[in-house]
């Protein structure tokens, strides 16, 4: 392999684990507009879609499309609980207390799991058979395709919500002005909760689409929350275009590192770009407030 | 229509509001008028639901509605356009009008929301000019347009205005007041808190004044206007008034 393939073939590989990011982070940012905390058991919610996923098609016996359709479901209603208890706290507690909530959620999440499914990792079927596709000698896997295209689909599903549906303005309208959005009649606490749900759906999404590749085990959610995290800090807080931007940045930039430097510092690569965005730009990439107030 | 009974409101440990009474009739424009800090604007938040209240009583409509969610309040008909009017800066003027109808039943709103809109932008055509841009880049006159659009498109039984003028260039004070007081004869019922308290008492019907947390007069509003203590306190007696 020359080194233009070995580039592509990192790019490639960077954009499908950077699609994930993506999708994590936009979960990210969606709480963090709606409450202004950070929900850092957004990974466990990864981590119990792909679980759920592989469970109920293994326990249930029902084709994998029913599976995935039951996980998304169930995590979406686990983040709505989890939303719950938010809002229940957050009239009386400051966000740190709240985001050592959902710290101690998630290691609750992750103990369920274990618990539950073992520690072994476990396997999901990818989407669809056959061979893995040549692009000028870089090589994708289908389930790459897959995930490409349910990314891509998430993200306008999103993006069509915000901008075309009057729920989804009204979301917005939480997120831009709570008190504005209360004036209007809109139940606030109602939104919050729709909020954790949308976003706990999204991360199994998330973990779903990527079981097939990395394999479902219960702590894979930590790394990729990190990671997703990293991508929205990235991005821009709270931007939902610096959300993609910065998963697939950070995708690219961690495969490129570790193929071209060391694979050793993978991980690493992710947080040292955290950090440097932290101390040059904290407001991200695409964060910054501009003349409307955004 | 709103019938407010010795209502009490507490910011910790200091009483905002030592029992405040008051009544608006269907129809009325009723003037709250005061200095700064004498709990105006806790008044209009206490019969929101925004800020609880200790004790006292709030009916809307002959319902008792002491402490309930500002949504809830909304679908009864009742729309507050606050102070420092909280439009939804990075997002259309027009999606912001149409955000003002959320709480109202889907179908009434697909039916009525053209002829709504088409009625707001009458009233403020200014707004039409603007219904692409955000509203975070109108002028706070063209915002305070737009936040009392917004609480329209609810179609409230009673509006609940607080300091509309603030801030604002004379003109534009004089534009919006010209606007509250054709509430009137919509129907709808207005209760305005200002400290501007010349311009308020000129178009409201009746006046309340209010001081530390009390009520300390009631009158219709002509009187209120010639009362020499309220000239000496809240009128500025010897200025002349500012777009006259």
């Amino acid at each position: 392999m020359d080194l233009t393939s070995q580039i592509l073939q990192y790019v490639l590989s960077g954009i499908t684990v950077g699609a994930i990011y993506a999708i994590i982070a936009l979960g990210f940012s969606l709480i963090y507009n709606a409450v202004e905390i950070v929900n850092l058991a957004q990974g466990e919610f990864v981590m119990l879609g792909a679980m759920l996923a592989v469970y109920v098609l293994q326990a249930a016996g029902v084709p994998l499309f029913a599976a995935v359709l039951i996980a998304i479901v169930v995590v979406g209603g686990v983040g709505a609980l989890l939303g719950l208890a938010a809002i229940h706290r957050l009239k009386k507690s400051s966000p740190l207390s709240l985001i050592i909530i959902t710290i101690g959620a998630s290691i609750f999440f992750k103990g369920v799991a274990m618990h539950l499914w073992g520690k072994d990792a476990l396997p999901l079927p990818a989407f669809s058979s056959g061979d893995a596709i040549e692009v000028h000698g870089a090589v994708l896997v289908p389930q790459s395709l897959w995930i490409f295209g349910i990314t891509a689909l998430m993200l306008l599903g999103v993006y069509i919500f915000y901008e075309r549906t009057s729920f989804g303005k009204a979301m917005r309208a939480v997120a831009v002005n709570k008190h504005g959005a209360r004036l209007v009649g809109i139940n606030v606490n109602r939104m919050v909760v729709w909020a954790f749900a949308i976003s706990a759906a999204l991360g199994a999404v998330g973990g779903i689409i990527v079981a097939p590749v990395t394999l479902a085990s219960y702590d894979m959610g930590t790394m990729l929350g990190l990671k997703g995290f990293c991508a929205a800090i990235l991005g821009g807080l709270g931007s939902g275009g610096g959300a993609i931007a910065g998963g697939l940045i950070l995708g690219i930039l961690e495969n490129l590192g570790a193929g071209l430097i060391s694979s050793a510092y993978k991980d690493a690569i992710a947080f040292v770009v955290m950090l440097l965005i932290l101390f040059v730009r904290p407001s991200g990439l695409f964060g910054g407030r501009s003349a409307d107030g955004r | 229509m709103l019938r407010v009974r010795s209502l009490t409101t507490h910011y910790g440990g200091i009483q905002a509001l030592k029992g405040v009474s008051l009544h608006v009739d269907t129809g009325e424009i009723v003037a709250l008028v005061g200095a700064n800090g004498a709990g105006k604007t806790t008044i209009l938040n206490t019969i929101c639901g925004m800020v609880p209240a200790s004790s006292g009583e709030v009916l809307f409509d002959g319902k008792p509605v002491t402490n309930a969610a500002p949504d809830r309040l909304v679908r009864m008909g009742l729309s507050q356009v606050p102070e420092g009017r909280q439009v939804f800066a990075p997002m259309t003027v027009l999606d912001n009008l149409k955000l003002g109808a959320y709480a109202r039943p889907r179908a009434e709103k697909k039916r009525e929301m053209k002829s709504d809109l088409e009625f707001i932008y009458e009233t403020f055509p200014i707004l039409k000019e603007r219904s692409k841009q955000h509203a975070g880049t109108l002028s706070g006159g063209e915002q305070q347009m737009l936040a009392i659009g917004r609480a329209l498109m609810s179609k409230p039984k009673m509006l609940l205005l607080d300091e509309p003028s603030v801030g604002l260039a004379p003109l534009v004070v004089k534009e919006i007041f010209r606007v509250i007081s054709r509430f009137r004869d919509l129907g709808t019922t207005v209760l305005l808190v200002e400290q501007n308290a010349r311009a308020s008492l000129g178009i409201a019907d009746r006046g309340y004044v209010l001081e530390t947390g009390k009520i300390l007069l009631e009158d219709a509003a002509s009187e209120l206007l010639i009362n020499k203590e309220v000239q000496r306190a809240y009128l500025g007696k010897g200025y002349r008034h500012v777009w006259e």
